[in-house]
């Protein structure tokens, strides 16, 4: 067997041009394949990274009603049969395998009552966050300080900014020490914290636009969880921030985690319910649909490995004919038909696995070429090349056996007489 | 008896008619025995060479190799045997081009599955053998006619065959090449290879111990062999 593939590159090195000539198809064939799939898979990885926040791996479970996110807003009371989310809970869902941290927040939106000087500050959106959130969500700080045990114990009246809403409020002044009014008590910024990992969403079209755009619209403004009810109420429904271990974790910590906190829900209190993201799910409905278009293509560039299969055994056939002598003496000097069928089937898949080889190097060059020209997210795929050059090697082999039968067939009398 | 041919027949059909090429040769060797088989252009002596290499099969008659029944094997068995009870050494080398010396010798241990260290080293005990432990390395392009026929003599031998055949081995050399094969021959035949070549050259047919001359498909034994 080696000592047939060590013949196999052998014969093929002697015969170079030829041999790719007859590669040409398999390797042009190859090269479309992977080139697309790679462009499939790179647009996939964008729009579960889009979703999901290049690998923070978090992920919100809110409260819902009615197949809709609820929000307390100013004329509304919060619903009966909820409490906050405890620090049993917490440790609860921190003990899960697929969980690395959590955290839980309260949350007010277009509040009308946050004013900085006296401008409104209706869009920014207000949370009430537990020590954990900023290292579960991925905030550090930028200026100014975190919240300390102090701020908790002492319900004292500190903020801290995200960026967006520093920039958006303050401008070009410096934030720290500055006093914002929520519900008419003054409050003082004493930091402002900024994403750990940027993700800068790829908004290409009016329906990324929706699924990312309104997110951190005008930024966030965080209090001590302690300091909430200063302002708010008590027993506030929280939703709850949940860091995976792995992207792979988030749908069982999703699942897991709704039922944990649905379970401390008041068994009257049946129109509301907690749910996790899908982010997972969002994404994958993205993505069968800019894969449905691709997979055409992948069937069109089958039709060029067929056409390159045709090749392989148009040239296997002359390559018999060619060494019928060869064949022939094999055969006398003691050569089984099995060892010659070996033979051939064994050239036939080493020239062909040959041109999968080259095929997967031009297709993954390509693909570089193809994110160059045009910006397309590209990401090679170790398993879809591998698995290109095996079926590389089986197109050798299906169809170099119509020649090595041929050849194993052949007759050694008749071969030996012709010269 | 290590080959005994019985009314063996052999007819080609051309056509519409059957043209017999050997009629009731009857052929027996002893183990040891050094034949030659003569006669003229197209008398059957290659068909008669192809029978008794088992890779041809008679129309009709009984053959027994080293004591077997051979029209009774299948092609596999046919191959085996081929493999390891005959040698063939042919008028025009059929040497692998792309190969050396070597690897041409070592075909067919290949074929008998004998591992790659052993295969080299047996094929070069075989070249030695033949003569040619200078040339080892060479491609059959590099090679004198006398020096390519006597790698394939070496390639022939290499599995220890008992039988050597030889369709014209000396047809394609010059005399003092051919002298050289002769004497190989002699010397494989002295050290109780049994050997059957075929010639026009009755000069050539002068180094067997026994000549057998064939025409038109008919055997008959040469007046004045000398028995073993
Ligand atoms: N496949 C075949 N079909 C028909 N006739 C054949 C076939 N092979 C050989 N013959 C005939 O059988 C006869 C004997 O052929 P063979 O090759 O045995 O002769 P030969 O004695 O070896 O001759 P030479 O000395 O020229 O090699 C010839 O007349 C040839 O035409
Ligand atoms: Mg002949």
């Amino acid at each position: 067997m080696l000592e047939n593939i060590r013949l196999s590159f052998q014969g093929i090195w002697s015969h170079k041009m030829r041999s790719f000539l007859t590669m040409l198809g398999i390797i042009i064939g190859i090269a479309s394949i992977i080139s697309i799939a790679s462009t499939i898979k790179g647009t996939n990885e964008q729009i579960k990274n889009n979703l999901i926040g290049s690998g923070n791996n978090t992920l919100s479970v809110m409260i819902y009603t009615q197949g809709y996110e609820y929000h307390i807003d100013s004329w509304s009371k919060a619903p009966a049969g909820f409490c906050e989310v405890t620090d049993e809970v917490c440790e609860q869902i921190r003990e899960l395998d697929s969980v690395e941290n959590v955290t839980r927040y309260n949350e007010r939106q277009y509040s009308e009552s946050i004013f900085y000087k006296n401008t409104s500050l209706q869009n920014t959106s207000v949370r009430s966050i537990d020590t954990d959130y900023f290292e579960t969500v991925g905030y550090t700080i930028r200026t100014g300080r975190n919240f300390i045990d102090s701020d908790y114990e002492n319900f004292r009246k500190v903020l801290i900014l995200d960026k967006t809403a520093a920039d958006n409020i303050f401008a070009n002044e410096n934030p720290i020490g500055k006093t914002i009014e929520i519900s008419g008590k003054p409050f003082t910024v004493v930091g402002v914290v900024d994403q750990t990992k940027k993700f800068t969403p790829n908004i290409n079209n009016v329906e990324d636009y929706y699924t990312y755009a309104n997110t951190d619209a005008l930024g966030y403004i965080f209090m001590p969880k302690a300091s909430w009810p200063i302002v708010y109420e008590y027993d506030e429904p929280e939703n709850v921030i949940v860091k995976a271990v792995s992207v792979d974790d988030m749908e069982d910590a999703g699942k897991k985690v709704e039922d944990i906190l649905n379970a401390t829900i008041a068994s009257y209190q049946t129109e509301y319910k907690y749910k996790a993201d899908d982010v997972l799910q969002r994404a994958q409905k993205l993505q069968d649909m800019s894969a449905a278009t691709n997979n055409q293509l992948i069937w069109i560039a089958s039709i060029s490995l067929l056409v390159g299969g045709i090749g392989v055994m148009n040239i296997m056939l002359v390559s018999v004919t060619e060494r019928t002598n060869e064949i022939g003496l094999k055969k006398a000097i003691g050569a089984r038909k099995g060892s010659i069928l070996g033979q051939f089937l064994t050239e036939a898949a080493v020239l062909t696995s040959i041109g999968g080889v080259i095929g997967v190097a031009s297709g993954i060059g390509m693909a570089q070429v193809i994110n160059k020209v045009s910006g397309v997210a590209v990401s090679i795929d170790v398993v879809i090349s591998g698995i290109a050059v095996v079926f590389s090697m089986l197109i050798g082999i299906v169809f170099g056996l119509l020649p090595s039968i041929k050849a194993a067939n052949l007759d050694p009398i008749e071969a030996l007489r012709r010269e | 008896m290590i080959l005994k041919l019985e009314h063996i027949y052999k007819d080609y059909i051309q056509g519409k008619m059957t043209v017999p090429v050997l009629k009731d040769v009857c052929l027996n060797v002893e183990q040891g025995e050094y034949v030659a088989i003569m006669g003229p252009s197209g008398s059957g002596k290659s068909t008669l060479m192809n029978i008794v290499g088992c890779l041809d099969r008679p129309t009709s008659g009984s053959y027994e190799l080293t004591g077997r029944n051979v029209l009774a094997l299948n092609e596999r068995q046919l191959a085996d045997v081929r493999l390891h009870n005959i040698g063939f050494v042919f008028q025009n080398f059929q040497l692998l081009p792309r190969m050396t010396a070597l690897d041409n010798v070592a075909l067919p241990l290949i074929y008998a599955g004998v591992r790659k260290r052993a295969r080299r080293a047996k094929a070069k005990e075989a070249l030695i053998r033949v003569g040619l432990e200078d040339r080892v390395m060479f491609k059959p392009t590099q090679l004198s006619g006398g020096q390519k026929q006597r790698v394939a003599i070496a390639r022939a031998m290499v599995n220890k065959p008992d039988i050597l055949l030889a369709d014209e081995p000396t047809g394609a050399l010059d005399s003092k090449s051919s002298k050289q094969v002769m004497e190989l021959f002699q010397k494989l035949n002295d050290e109780g290879v049994t050997v059957i070549m075929i010639t026009h050259d009755s000069g050539i047919a002068g180094y067997a111990k026994r000549v057998v001359t064939i025409f038109d498909g008919e055997l008959a034994e040469q007046k004045g062999e000398t028995e073993q």
